[in-house]
């Protein structure tokens, strides 16, 4: 039975997942590698481990362009308010992958000199353990990324938290869903 | 001036730091591998040949011969009271970012220096982190038998 | 004036005050002189006059930005101020600390069994050269004598960590240049190096293998064909880059001329590794000042002429070939024998003894909580890592924990050649001569 035989020829469903899954199939990432967990993002974008499969490989430089923050790395005091100023300068909708557990939780640095977890300065939607995480770890991350955007977690909570604007004073991490990991259906 | 057996360990004076160190240029000795500064505030007591009263930071250069093959460790005695010492930048300008390093970490002045600024930290940090008297800054973590803040 | 206002008010959060470049209307003479290399302080028969400093230009002629600590080039956390006029750089700025991690604070805290784990993560392109040099120190203070079959097998690592670093670093160099071809091609090799470390250490990075006192494990089984493969594989693929790179016309115009150092101002920064050997000086440490096992291996020493970007390249890509070279060697004569020191108070026993015997179970216990005891005493050692003079002075007070880790970064060092070798150049040569100079920001700021 070809094209031919099709007696409708349109098909109907939600324009919001239409939008979500353009969104999250086109995830483009900021340059943001830090230290160690930068060679191993680098490594998920190379041959082995293709990111390009996503819709990833291409790493904006600059943050008008890019959706995707993956803190990959320690992030220092002097670090903190570049980091900061980059992510403010990405457009909604934007998402944040803390990678490493320097970035997550400050890892095996626990002193003057780190941000204890990249989560004091801002919201982060997934926390990918490792140190580094292997790439099969981030792409595991990635893909749990993919899944809160199609679920629409992450807006909806958004909403609800009103994170995302300029009110931040007072913002408090919040526990992230249990999420159903596994091919997304 | 004391030298203790055992190639190229030598204890300059403070005064006496700079002129050493030009007479080792004038030797063959091209390149200043290195140059970093220890606190010696909480050390037990450490072994140094007669002649060389202790302060409480050292400066220690580490001198390198191409030519001949060869490095030299001098180790200078700074007191506590007044940090200074003199830049080896004149004779070596690579230990320029080495001694802001030594600045920033220890707060140890280098007299003739550049730019004697801070180099890892922030600008605006307070307080010298290397220097024993200060706290590593650990968070307390929720682990029940976890050390505190120091 | 107003303009430095609205400046400051913009990037009032990340502004770093004393540390960045200052504007040409409120610069010495003295500092002027850096466009020039009189900063250097050459000696006299060098001959470079007072008249070289164009003290004419005045602030409105030349333009100071940024590359900011985010930036496309993928040589991690590097802030860069640049004074242009034009297209042409004057004066360079590099402002690091963005990586501070402080680990040699940390490293006063851990035990020396410990001290690997934090060691490793300062150069983590080669981070098994960290825990060498961390152990030779340990080693050097403590007396100990290695059992020959834990000196070749970090020798083997050694070899195999250069030869990944070196693919690493053709790959970003490849990819700053613009051919992506190359940071693939980089990094598929690159993989099977880590798949072996994964099997030898457990780690494709950060690997925490070497420990004072030899390794922390044996070669697996099968390690010689693992070897070889690698071998065989990355010396017929180089011929490939060598033909993607070297004669191609504009990968040449790029880096022939760019960049150039010469052999005195090396010298005079302290700059070591491909970049003073790329100036002609035939300076490797395991060559000149044989470590571990190096004088019993034969290798030569590549020396480049120009100082400039392409010998740089060159004398990386020829370092890999001999690295692969030395590495067969190392796989004809490995010896048998143990993997690290049989001394019951600085090396853990055994897992299955600890069933069996008191006396082991309680050196493990000791030696895990509180860690064997160093002499007092200070030590300076130092290795060739991919990127120079990987140095470690160790002071030690007789206890468990070191009392002053220093550890001698090759990059923090190197980086000073930076305003040197981008003085005359073009802003678009930046990139490229940054990533020759291959700095890693973790060792850079510790």
């Amino acid at each position: 039975m070809g094209l031919e035989d099709l007696q409708h020829n349109f098909l109907t469903g939600r324009l919001e997942d239409l939008v979500k899954w353009a969104r999250r199939m086109s995830v483009w990432p900021v340059t943001f590698g830090l230290a160690c967990c930068a060679i191993e993002m680098m490594a998920v974008g190379a041959a082995d481990f293709d990111l390009s499969r996503f819709g990833m490989e291409v790493f904006r430089a600059s943050p008008r362009q890019a959706d995707l923050m993956i803190v990959a790395g320690r992030v220092s005091q002097k670090m903190a308010p570049v980091l900061r100023q980059v992510y403010d300068q990405m457009m909604e909708p934007k998402w944040v992958i803390s990678m490493g557990v320097c970035a997550s939780t400050g890892g095996m640095f626990n002193n003057y000199a780190i941000v204890q977890g990249v989560d004091q300065i801002i919201p982060v939607d997934v926390y990918a353990p490792g140190c580094p995480p292997s790439p099969e770890t981030l792409m595991h991350a990635i893909l749990t990324l993919h899944e809160k955007i199609r679920t629409g977690a992450i807006t909806r909570r958004r909403d609800e938290g009103g994170a995302g604007r300029e009110e931040l004073a007072g913002w408090v991490p919040e526990r992230p869903d249990a999420v159903r990991l596994g091919t997304p259906r | 001036m004391t030298v203790e057996p055992g190639e190229g360990l030598l204890f300059p004076h403070r005064d006496e730091y700079h002129d050493v160190v030009r007479s080792h240029r004038e030797q063959g000795f091209e390149m200043c591998s290195d140059l970093c500064a220890v606190d010696y505030l909480a050390h037990g007591g450490r072994r140094l040949p007669d002649g060389v009263t202790p302060e409480r930071f050292e400066v220690v250069a580490e001198l390198l011969s191409v030519e001949h093959r060869r490095r030299v460790r001098l180790r200078v005695q700074v007191p506590e009271s007044d940090p200074e010492v003199d830049s080896l930048w004149d004779l070596y300008p690579g230990v320029e970012a080495m001694e802001r390093e030594a600045f920033d970490m220890f707060g140890i002045r280098f007299a003739g220096h550049p730019d004697l600024t801070r180099i890892l930290m922030p600008d605006d940090w307070e307080g010298h982190p290397l220097r024993k008297d200060y706290g590593v800054g650990r968070v307390p973590v929720q682990f029940k038998e976890a050390p505190g803040p120091r | 004036m107003r303009e430095h206002d609205v400046e400051q008010e913009l990037v009032a959060e990340t502004y770093e005050g004393d540390q960045e470049i200052v504007p040409r209307d409120r610069t010495s003479p003295d500092e002027l002189r850096r466009e020039v290399g009189a900063v250097l302080r050459l000696p006299e028969n060098y001959g470079l006059e007072g008249a070289e400093v164009d003290i004419e230009r005045t602030g409105d002629d030349t333009m100071i930005i940024n590359m900011g600590p985010q930036h496309p080039s993928t040589h991690g956390v590097l802030r860069l101020m640049m004074e242009l006029d034009g297209e042409t750089v004057l004066r360079t700025k590099p402002i690091i600390g963005y990586l501070h991690t402080g680990m040699e604070k940390t490293g006063e805290e851990l035990t020396y069994q410990q001290g690997a784990t934090n060691v490793t993560r300062m150069d983590y392109l080669s981070p098994l050269n960290n825990e060498l040099v961390f152990a030779l120190a340990v080693e050097k203070l403590l007396g100990v004598e290695l059992p020959p079959r834990a000196v070749w097998i970090r020798m083997l690592l050694s070899e195999l960590q250069r030869v990944s670093s070196h693919l690493m670093w053709l790959a970003t160099n490849g990819m700053d240049v613009g051919s992506t071809t190359m940071m693939i091609f980089g990094f598929r090799e690159r993989e099977m190096l880590l798949a072996f470390f994964e099997k030898t250490t457990g780690l494709r990075m950060n690997h925490n293998f070497i420990r004072p006192g030899g390794t922390a494990a044996d070669l697996p089984d099968g390690w010689e064909d693992d070897v070889t493969l690698i071998c065989d594989t990355v010396e017929r693929r180089l011929d490939t880059y060598d033909e993607l790179l070297t004669g191609q016309p504009i990968f040449r115009e790029r880096m022939e001329g760019v960049g150039a150092i010469t052999a005195d101002e090396a010298l005079a920064l302290s700059v070591t590794g491909p970049i003073l050997r790329s100036t002609g000086v035939p300076w490797d440490l395991r060559r000149t000042m044989p470590y571990l096992a190096y004088d019993e291996l034969d290798f030569d020493v590549i020396v480049g002429t120009y100082g400039d970007n392409f010998d740089r390249y060159a004398i990386r890509l020829n370092e890999i070939r001999e690295s692969i070279y030395m590495i067969r060697q190392i796989l004809e004569r490995m010896p048998q024998g143990d993997y690290r020191v049989q001394d019951k108070k600085v090396t853990p026993p055994p897992r299955a003894r600890i069933d069996e015997s008191m006396e082991a179970l309680i050196h493990h216990f000791k030696l895990f909580t509180e860690g064997f005891k160093v002499p007092e005493g200070e030590v300076y050692v130092a290795v060739e890592s991919p990127r120079g003079e990987l140095g470690c002075y160790l002071v030690s007070d007789g206890s468990a924990k070191p009392y002053r880790l220093h550890i001698r970064g090759p990059s923090f060092v190197n980086l000073q050649a930076l305003p040197v070798m981008l003085r005359g150049g073009l802003v678009a040569d930046a990139v490229a001569t940054i990533s020759s100079v291959d700095p890693v920001m973790g060792e850079v700021d510790r």
